[in-house]
C-alpha cells in the first residue's frame, strides 16, 4: 500500500468517526430537548393542578369581582392550556420564573444564591465517594465471595437502607454533641459569617482566594459531617456498580492472557482491567451526582445547611410556589445536563460505541 | 417421616406428570436455593415479622393507645412499662413504631398496586407492538426517568397537599419508568417466541396473548424489581414524612417520628433515634429479600 493511499485511509477513517460523532452528539442533543420539553409540561402541570387560587393570592379575598377579573387577564389565566403554557416555557427559556413570595427576589437569583452552597457539599460527597468507592468495589471484585467481599457488600447495602436524615441526626447526636470533632449545623460558626467576601459562593475556596485560614478550617469542619454521610451513600452505590463491571472484566480473556504474559496481577487489576471499566464509571459518577443533589434536600434540613435543599423546603411550607418550581426546573436541568454529558462522554473514551451508532 | 421424603421425591421428580408438579418442584428448587442464602433468609425474616406485627398491632394494643397523650409521663426512658420510653408527648413510642408499620406497609402496598400496572400498561404495549407505539411510550418513560425523583415527588407533594394519599401518587408518579423499560425488554426477548406464534395462530387476540402469555413471564422479574425498590420507597416515604410532606400529625408515621423527636434530640435521644432504626431495618430487610431472590433468579437463568 502507498503512503498516499494509507494516509486517504486513515483521513477517511477520521471523517467517519468524526461524523458519527456529531451524529451521536445531534441525537443527544435532540433527546436532551425532549426531556427538557417534558421538564417544562411537568412543573407546568404541578403549577396547574396546585389547590391555591394564583389570582386569589395576588388580589386578596376582599377585592371585588371586577379588580379579579382584570388581574385574571393580567396574569394570562383566562388564555387557553397551550397558550399559558407556551408563555410559561418563554419565560422559563429566558430564565424568568418570577419572583419569591418570602424574599420577593425574582427566583433565579435566590437559586443562584444558595446553589453553590449544595454544590459544595455534593462535591465533597462525590470525592469521598468515588475515592473510598471505586478501590472498595474494585477490592470486592478480586475477592469475590470471601470475606472482603461479604464485608464490602454487606456495608454498601447499609448504606443503601440508610435514612439519610436520621444518618444526620445520629451523627451530630455522636460527632458534634458528645465527642465534639466536628462543628454543628450550618457552614460556618456565626462569628465567621460575611468574613469572606462571596467570590464563587464556595466557602472553601472562597477562603482560599481570601488566604483566610480560620475561615477555611471553620468551613472544613461544618463540612466534614453532611459531606461524609452523604458521601456514604454514594460509596455505597460506586463500589457496588464497580464490582459488577469489575466482574464481567475479570471474566475474560485478556485478563489471563496478560496474566501469561507476566505482568504482575496487581497491574492487571488496577491498570488493565480497571481501565476498561472507566468508561462505564463516569455514567455512574454523573448520575451519583445527581442522586447527590437530592440526597442534599433532606441533609440540608438536618444540618441547617443554607443551600438549594433547604430554600426549597422553607419555600415549601411557605406556599411559594414560584420557588418551588424554580427548584425543581434547576434540579431538573442539572440532572438532565449530567446525563447528557455522560451519554456525549461515552464514545469519547469507548471506541466501541463509536462504532456502533 | 417417610411423608415428608415422599413429598420431596414428588416434587424433585425429574419427569413430573403434571403441570402443577412442574411448576410446584421449581418453586421448590428455587426455595431451595433461596434457603442457603443466609443474609436473604434474614431479610424474608424482617419483612415477614413487619407484616406479622402489623397484622396484630390492634390486637395486642389498642389503636387509641397509639395518640394517648399521658403529659405527666412524657420523655421518659425505656422501662418496664414502656419498652421503647415515650416521646415528648407522652405517648408510647413502642406502640406507635408498631402501628407506623401499618402506615409503612400501606404506602408500600399501594405504591407496588399503581406502580406494576402503569409500569406493565405501558412497557407491554411497546415491546409488543413496537414501531411508533414503542418510540412514543418509551421517550415518554425516558423524560420520567430523567427526573430527579425524590425532587419532583416534593413538588407533587407540595402542590397536592401533604398527605398519605398524595404521599403515593408522588413516589408512584417517579416510579414506575424503570417498570415499563423492564416489562418492554421483557417482552421484547419473547416477542418471536414460537408459542407465542402458536396462539396467535389458534387465533388469541392481541390483547389475550398479552395477558395470558406474556404477563406471567414478566411478573418474575417485575417482582424481584420491586423487591428491591422497596427500600427506596420506603425511604422516599420516611423521606416525605420528615420534611412534613407525608403522613400528618398525630398519624405514627416513622418519618414524622423523626422529625418531631429532633427538639429533643441531645437530651432523649431514643425518641428521634428508634423510628429511625425502624425504617433502617425494615429497609435493609426488603434489600436483603431482594438480592436473594435476584440471586436465585440468576443462577436459575445462568
Amino acid at each position: 500500500m502507498t503512503a498516499a493511499a494509507e494516509a486517504a485511509r486513515t483521513n477517511d477513517g477520521w471523517a467517519r468517526r468524526f461524523a458519527g460523532l456529531t451524529r451521536h452528539a445531534a441525537k443527544t442533543l435532540l433527546s436532551v430537548a425532549l426531556t427538557f420539553l417534558g421538564l417544562t409540561c411537568v412543573t407546568f402541570f404541578i403549577g396547574r393542578v396546585i389547590p391555591i387560587d394564583p389570582v386569589l393570592a395576588i388580589v386578596g379575598d376582599k377585592a371585588s369581582i371586577e379588580t379579579y377579573n382584570r388581574v385574571k387577564i393580567e396574569i394570562g389565566l383566562d388564555q387557553p392550556i397551550p397558550v399559558q403554557y407556551w408563555r410559561f416555557l418563554v419565560k422559563v427559556v429566558h430564565g424568568d420564573f418570577g419572583n419569591s413570595v418570602i424574599t420577593a427576589q425574582p427566583v433565579l437569583e435566590d437559586l443562584l444564591r444558595v446553589f453553590p452552597a449544595t454544590i459544595e457539599l455534593s462535591m465533597f460527597a462525590l470525592i469521598i465517594g468515588v475515592v473510598l468507592g471505586i478501590p472498595l468495589g474494585v477490592i470486592a471484585a478480586t475477592h469475590r465471595g470471601r470475606w472482603q467481599d461479604q464485608v464490602i457488600r454487606f456495608g454498601s447495602l447499609l448504606g443503601y437502607s440508610m435514612p439519610v436524615f436520621w444518618l444526620g441526626l445520629v451523627g451530630l447526636l455522636l460527632f458534634y454533641a458528645k465527642l465534639g470533632w466536628v462543628e454543628g449545623p450550618g457552614r460556618l460558626d456565626v462569628g465567621f459569617d460575611d468574613v469572606v467576601p462571596t467570590i464563587t459562593g464556595l466557602m472553601t475556596v472562597d477562603s482560599l482566594i481570601e488566604g483566610d485560614s480560620d475561615v477555611f478550617w471553620n468551613s472544613i469542619s461544618h463540612l466534614m459531617l453532611p459531606s461524609s454521610i452523604l458521601g456514604y451513600l454514594s460509596l455505597a452505590y460506586v463500589a457496588r456498580m464497580t464490582r459488577s463491571f469489575m466482574l464481567g472484566q475479570l471474566k475474560q480473556e485478556y485478563i489471563l492472557a496478560t496474566l501469561a504474559k507476566g505482568l504482575s496481577p496487581f497491574r492487571v487489576v488496577w491498570v488493565h482491567a480497571l481501565g476498561n471499566v472507566w468508561v462505564q464509571l463516569v455514567t455512574v459518577i454523573a448520575l451519583t451526582f445527581g442522586s447527590l443533589l437530592e440526597g442534599a434536600v433532606l441533609t440540608e434540613t438536618v444540618f441547617a445547611w443554607p443551600g438549594l435543599g433547604l430554600y426549597m423546603k422553607n419555600s415549601l411550607f411557605n406556599a411559594d410556589l414560584n420557588a418551588v418550581l424554580g427548584g425543581t426546573m434547576l434540579v431538573g436541568v442539572v440532572y438532565i445536563g449530567l446525563n447528557m454529558l455522560s451519554d456525549l462522554l461515552y464514545p469519547l473514551v469507548d471506541p466501541r460505541a463509536r462504532e456502533e451508532r | 417421616m417417610t411423608d415428608t421424603v415422599a413429598w420431596r421425591g414428588w416434587l424433585l421428580d425429574p419427569a413430573p406428570a403434571s403441570r402443577r408438579q412442574a411448576r410446584l418442584g421449581r418453586w421448590y428448587r428455587a426455595w431451595m436455593a433461596f434457603r442457603r442464602n443466609g443474609l436473604a433468609m434474614t431479610g424474608l425474616g424482617v419483612v415477614l415479622a413487619l407484616v406479622f406485627m402489623a397484622s396484630v398491632a390492634p390486637l395486642i394494643a389498642d389503636p387509641a393507645l397509639a395518640n394517648l397523650q399521658v403529659l405527666e409521663d412524657r420523655l421518659q426512658p425505656w422501662s418496664a412499662a414502656h419498652w421503647f420510653g415515650t416521646d415528648e408527648l407522652g405517648r408510647d413510642i413502642l406502640v406507635r413504631i408498631l402501628f407506623g408499620a401499618r402506615i409503612t406497609l400501606t404506602i408500600v402496598a399501594l405504591v407496588s398496586l399503581i406502580v406494576v400496572p402503569v409500569g406493565l400498561g405501558i412497557g407491554l404495549p411497546a415491546g409488543y407492538f413496537g414501531g411508533w407505539i414503542d418510540a412514543v411510550l418509551m421517550r415518554i418513560t425516558d423524560i420520567f426517568l430523567s427526573f430527579p425523583r425524590l425532587v419532583l415527588a416534593l413538588a407533587f407533594a407540595a402542590a397536592l397537599g401533604p398527605g398519605i394519599e398524595n404521599a403515593v401518587i408522588a413516589i408512584s408518579l417517579t416510579t414506575w419508568p424503570p417498570y415499563a423499560r423492564l416489562a418492554r425488554a421483557e417482552t421484547l426477548t419473547r416477542r418471536r417466541a414460537e408459542f407465542i406464534e402458536a396462539a396467535e395462530l389458534q387465533g388469541a387476540s392481541h390483547l389475550r396473548i398479552i395477558l395470558t402469555q406474556i404477563v406471567p413471564l414478566c411478573l418474575p422479574s417485575v417482582i424481584i424489581r420491586l423487591t428491591l425498590d422497596m427500600a427506596g420507597i420506603i425511604l422516599t416515604a420516611a423521606g416525605l414524612g420528615f420534611l412534613g410532606l407525608g403522613a400528618q400529625p398525630p398519624a405514627a408515621e416513622w418519618g414524622a417520628m423523626v422529625s418531631s423527636g429532633r427538639q429533643v434530640l441531645l437530651d432523649q435521644w431514643w425518641v428521634a433515634t428508634i423510628p429511625g432504626i425502624a425504617i433502617f431495618v425494615t429497609s435493609l430487610g426488603f434489600n436483603l429479600l431482594g438480592d436473594g431472590l435476584r440471586d436465585v433468579a440468576d443462577s436459575r437463568s445462568a
